[in-house]
């Protein structure tokens, strides 16, 4: 009796503190499971200390846990909970010591580094500390130049190796790029950073107006729209050769391209018969056929990227920008969003969610802000992701538990990137203004 | 008996116990949402035209909500919504002040009083003929319907580039800042060929007539206001050798 009682409480107690998060959807991608709990404390080095091993640990070391934070599926365990010695090879762990409180660790990632004859080589090891039996669940070893650059790119693949073992087998993200664009240089141009806002580099020089830049799926090439050479047309940048690469001019409006699942296609608005509509060409340009035939604009396409059958976009047929979907070919027409004012839809990689930028009070004279929310194509339900400032394009990364938007919230446009729930936002971009983000297919 | 009686009070004792307690404890329980504030008034004040010759009159127009006192400075207490004709002896900038339970919201609007004209025989060039003669119109939030206002000038328009039939130009269509760049560049798609459509129908030969939309990447105006998204949301025409 007295268990059940305790136990009615306790249900009452868990009822009372779940009640503000009503509006979670599941996302089906490991977000909001049972987190493990890791441990990563600071790799040691391997032999003796110099100026730039130091560095390049620090470099390696922060990489590895904001990676390991940003994947939405640890627990992080505070280093203020650490044993005083920390291991740098497994003759140094103590199993009892990681899994017992204070750290109560589930999982432990470690190692050494250490930089000789220019060459930075790292070793790393996970291990599931509840398991005395054989506690090793990874061991690698990485060897490359010794740079910064490589000292982050080494931290972001061992990153991965754990994320993916630990993760429901869903590849992590840390490779993964964003593609945007900055104002930096003076005008728009296309931009291109590492997922953690580390390494902005600029891509295009055009001295015009780039916009909406979309990547391809085997990341080879990046299309965008270009106001260089007196009209708006589609225009590509191929990564291997670093320069911009010839695509048709169309005459018209061109704008908001995106590539189908497989690289073959580009779907994109364009007004080369009068109203923007969309159309869907051949990777190359050939061919464009039109989907569309209403009045009004009719813009901003986005594949299905696991079917690759259905296209999303926003049109104005109806007054206002609505979402809309339909079959590749143009058949099948349906509207997604009730009112407002909703654009820039986002497809999620497992095909069952739209991020989109929605302000539900939209008017003249209406203060309402514009949020990304996300919805559930199926059912139809949605929930809101942000909450201040005006944002819009937002873009699901590979692994479909991350959201990289722009945002208004601390003034001017900047990128900023969260778990698809809505939790741990933050900024990736201080300077200028960086709009459009768009993220890798892998 | 006894016993289970005694301990299912102490079991009661500690579930309300450890409900309040964890009550207590919680951090910031979400606050009771406030009664809904009075809603801002909103205001919307415009000109038409708003550049006028001397001893020419021009047409204030303005619209309010949520106001219980709007005043025109200068003028004095008038209706919510309304329009009055004014002539300015000089440039003129008017304020309409809405004030309501929600707050005060004030717009303004311009007129430029031009330089009398110096007469029909200056020399001027094509290009500076087409800037004086042929004006840029306007269009409502989120809409590429050509307004009464924007046909009259069409109209005007159209006559100037009868007389000029080797003239060619450029209709640049304009959106204001609020909504997505994407949509935006479709909107002023629509908003540059509605204009070219209405001066094709005006008998304005197409081929003299290209357009191009720049969305809301060359506004001409930067505050975030009604007065100046009602100046971005345009056809622009500019003349081209």
């Amino acid at each position: 009796m007295v268990k059940r009682l305790l136990a009615f409480a306790l249900v009452l107690l868990t009822a009372a503190s779940a009640a503000p998060q009503e509006d979670w959807i599941r996302t089906g991608t490991g977000l909001g499971q049972e987190k493990v709990r890791l441990a990563a404390p600071e790799f040691q080095l391997a032999f003796g200390g110099t100026p730039q091993s130091d560095t390049l640990r620090k470099v390696f070391s922060d990489t590895l846990w904001n990676d390991l934070e940003n994947a939405g599926i640890f627990d992080m365990v505070s280093k203020s909970f650490y044993p005083l010695s920390q291991p740098a090879r497994p003759a140094d762990v103590v199993l009892d010591a990681w899994r017992n409180p204070p750290p109560n660790a589930g999982m432990l990632a470690f190692g050494n580094l250490g930089v000789s004859q220019d060459q930075l080589v790292v070793k790393g090891w996970l291990y599931d500390v509840k398991n005395d039996a054989s506690p090793q669940v990874l061991a690698k070893q990485y060897s490359e130049a010794a740079t910064t650059e490589n000292a982050r790119r080494i931290a972001h693949r061992f990153a991965n190796e754990i994320i993916f073992r630990l993760g429901g087998g869903l590849p992590g993200i840390a490779e993964s790029k964003i593609f945007f664009i900055s104002n930096r240089s003076g005008h728009k141009e296309v931009w291109a950073m590492d997922y953690d806002g580390e390494g902005q580099r600029q891509l295009t020089r055009s001295g015009s107006i780039a916009l909406s830049p979309r990547v391809s799926p085997d990341g080879g090439r990046v299309a965008f729209t270009s106001f260089a050479g007196g009209g708006v047309e589609l225009a590509m940048y191929s990564m291997e050769l670093g320069r911009l690469v010839s695509f048709p001019r169309y005459g018209g409006t061109n704008a908001s391209p995106a590539w189908s699942p497989d690289g073959t296609k580009l779907a994109f608005s364009s007004s080369m018969r009068g109203d923007p509509e969309i159309f869907v060409a051949e990777a190359s340009g050939a061919s464009p056929k039109r989907l569309t035939a209403f009045r009004g604009p009719d813009i901003s396409p986005a594949w299905n990227p696991k079917s690759g059958s259905q296209i999303a976009f926003v049109s104005g047929r109806s007054g206002l920008p609505q979402i809309y979907i339909m079959d590749a070919d143009g058949a099948n027409v349906q509207r997604l969003t009730d009112g407002g004012y909703a654009v820039s839809p986002s497809w999620s990689p497992n095909g069952q969610f739209l991020a989109f930028a929605w302000n539900r009070k939209y008017g003249p004279g209406a203060p309402g802000g514009q949020d990304i929310y996300l919805m559930d194509i199926a059912t139809k339900q949605w929930v809101q992701l942000t909450r201040a400032g005006n944002n819009d394009s937002p873009s699901w990364s590979p692994d479909g538990r991350h959201i990289v938007f722009q945002s208004s919230r601390k003034g001017g446009q900047q990128i900023w990137s969260m778990l698809a729930d809505g939790s741990q936002q933050r900024p990736l971009t201080a300077s200028g203004s960086n709009t459009q983000p768009n993220w890798s297919w892998k | 008996m006894a016993k289970t009686r005694k301990w299912t009070t102490l079991a009661l004792a500690l579930a309300v116990i450890l409900t309040l307690g964890a009550c207590k404890k919680k951090e910031a329980p979400p606050t009771p949402p406030p009664p809904p504030p009075a809603p801002a008034p909103t205001a919307s004040l415009s000109a038409n035209p708003n550049v006028i010759e001397p001893e020419q009159s021009t047409t204030l127009s303005w619209r309010t909500e949520n106001a219980t006192d709007v005043s025109l400075e200068g003028m004095g207490t008038v209706e919510a919504n309304g329009s009055r004709s004014v002539t300015p002896s000089g440039s003129t900038t008017y304020r309409l002040i809405a004030k309501g339970p929600g707050g005060t919201q004030e717009a303004t609007a311009r007129v430029t009083v031009t330089a009398p004209s110096a007469g029909p025989m200056t020399s001027a060039g094509d290009e500076e003929m087409f800037a004086q003669n042929v004006k840029d119109v306007f269009f409502d939030y989120d809409s590429y319907d050509i307004r009464s206002d924007a046909a009259r000038q069409i109209a005007a328009n159209a006559r100037f580039l009868a007389q000029h039939p080797n003239m060619r130009f450029l209709i640049e269509g304009h959106c204001d800042e609020r909504g997505s760049t994407e949509y935006n560049l479709g909107l002023g798609d629509n908003r540059a060929s509605s204009v070219k459509e209405a001066l094709v129908r005006a008998g304005v030969s197409a081929d003299r007539v290209k357009t191009i939309s720049f969305g809301k990447e060359k506004p001409f105006c930067t505050e975030s206001n009604e007065q100046c998204w009602q100046q971005n949301r345009r056809g622009h025409f500019v003349f081209q050798r």
